[in-house]
């Protein structure tokens, strides 16, 4: 199972907690985690990314294992730390400074 | 006894204000969908329980909510109102959030350009729904107004939403240009007498006019002039804040300008200046009696680029000859040392005799009168910045 980290705005819009847990098809990348969690979560399309170009919204951002992985391609794979459940995958508003 | 709803939203969320007939009393209930900003909340003039409100983000993006008992409970529609939006197949959650420009060869166009801010032409770019104008005929059927510039429109209730492509369509949609604010089509108007019939307007576009249901639209911009732009008189380009009709004078529209009052008396063929005795003619709001088609307000600010009240007295002005001759409405609104901002879909009236008047401000107040504009109190103060302020006799 996958664990994955949302931010406020979206555990209300889900309706569910801070972390949730998925399953989620190999290879475990970017793309197929957010398919996947949009396929449970269909509120949360279109939040994380476009509706119509997938692309991530400029101002949510990924971070795993201590690294961003906000640019990194949709399709690499995510540490293994992730794909086994051991490290969160976690889904950030970015800070809006000021 | 009749019981008043005003649907307020700010920039952390959405309140509804409740009060009988008398609107005296109110009780505040929120804040609903914290943290978000929401620009626009409206219900059905159909169903008073049917009320839509957008939720938006500039992190998170758009989302359409709605509810079907009055705004005790929200949904995403598609999701059965109380459930918990979690079933994975089969619903259209998630859609009821797309805006999606209309690309098709048969019914638009490839995606058109703007103006934009360097000179060069831009893709429109889907940010937010500034504003929703449920149907006259049809609980179902909202129109919205999204920035870049554009109309949708749903007949499901908002599970999905369509473009009306005909308008970022037309021959001048190159032309039109992002204000500061945005390039938003805030104000959307239907005609009571006339379903095929509707106006809209776009910052900083100007006016325009469908007969045909949103196919194909006219810009209604003659008799604006606009120091701001080259052509002072051009068809379009004019920074229009907001229009307003009385349902039985259709033809008769109203317009707080950037600078500048204006009247059509020809479904907004021809404008005049009706800015008369005003203290200053920049503004955001405009609103017209219930019951009083020549009565309408506005609220003067300062200048563009003093967004408050001259000589920090807040002060609506009333008109009851159509414009040209104004009083200052005083009695229960702050006198001295006030600079907010009163936003151009902050202001609204009430059906009910005598008639109620409403705005919010950026500094988190709602004022209400009960007697048509002659006493104002605040219903509530301290939310946060209002962005939009509607209202519901039920």
């Amino acid at each position: 199972m996958i664990r994955i980290i949302l931010p406020a705005h979206l555990q209300a819009l889900a309706n569910v907690g801070a972390e949730i847990k998925l399953d989620v098809r190999s290879p475990v990348t970017q793309r197929s985690l957010l398919d996947a969690l949009e396929l449970r979560y269909p509120a949360l399309k279109g939040t994380i990314r476009d509706h119509t170009t997938h692309k991530r919204r400029a101002l949510v951002r990924f971070y795993a294992c201590e690294k961003d992985l906000s640019n990194e391609s949709p399709d690499t794979l995510l540490p293994d730390a992730v794909a086994h459940g051991q490290e969160p995958f976690m889904i950030i508003g970015s800070i809006a400074g000021g | 006894m009749s019981k008043v709803r005003v649907l307020v939203g700010t920039k952390k969320g959405a309140f509804i204000l409740t009060s009988d007939g008398k609107r005296k009393k109110w009780k505040v209930s929120g804040p609903l969908f914290a943290g978000w900003e929401i620009y626009h909340v409206k219900g059905s003039p159909l169903d008073p329980n049917r009320i839509y409100a957008s939720q938006t983000s500039g992190w998170f993006g758009q989302v359409i909510q709605r509810s079907d008992d009055g705004g005790k409970t929200w949904h995403l529609p598609g999701t059965p109102s109380g459930e918990t939006p979690k079933s994975p197949e089969g619903f259209p959650m998630g859609e009821s959030n797309k805006f999606a420009y209309d690309t098709s060869e048969k019914t638009g166009k490839p995606l058109t350009t703007h103006q934009w801010y360097d000179g060069t032409q831009h893709p429109w770019e889907f940010k937010r729904v500034w504003h929703l104008e449920p149907s006259l005929h049809d609980p179902d059927t909202v129109y919205a107004g999204v920035e870049d510039a554009a109309l949708f429109k749903t007949t499901n209730g908002g599970k999905t939403w369509q473009e009306l492509p005909g308008l970022r369509g037309h021959k001048t949609g190159a032309q039109w240009a992002p204000g500061a604010g945005g390039m938003g089509l805030h104000t959307i108007l239907l005609d009571k007498k006339n379903p095929k019939r509707m106006f809209i307007a776009i910052s900083s576009a100007g006016v325009f006019r469908t007969d045909d249901e949103g196919k194909t639209w006219k810009p209604v911009n003659k008799g604006l002039r606009s120091q701001y732009i080259p052509d002072p008189d051009a068809e379009v380009g004019h920074c229009v804040h907001r229009i307003a009709m009385h349902p039985s004078r259709p033809n008769v529209l109203f317009m707080q300008k950037h600078w500048d009052v204006m009247r059509s008396d020809d479904g907004g063929e021809n404008w005049k200046e009706v800015s008369g005795n005003l203290p200053t003619d920049f503004g955001f709001p405009i609103e017209v009696h219930s019951h009083e088609p020549e009565t309408i307000y506005v609220v003067p600010i300062k200048s563009d680029s003093e967004h408050y009240p001259p000589d920090g007295k807040l002060r609506v002005y009333r008109s009851k000859s159509g414009g040209n001759e104004w009083k200052a409405l005083t009695k229960g609104l702050p006198q001295k040392d006030c600079y907010v901002n009163i936003l151009r879909d902050a202001m609204s009236v009430d059906t009910l005799d005598p008639c109620g008047v409403y705005f919010g401000t950026t500094g988190g107040q709602v004022y209400a009168s009960a007697d048509s504009g002659d006493n104002w109190m605040a219903i509530v103060e301290n939310l946060p910045s209002v962005l939009s302020v509607e209202v519901q006799v039920y």
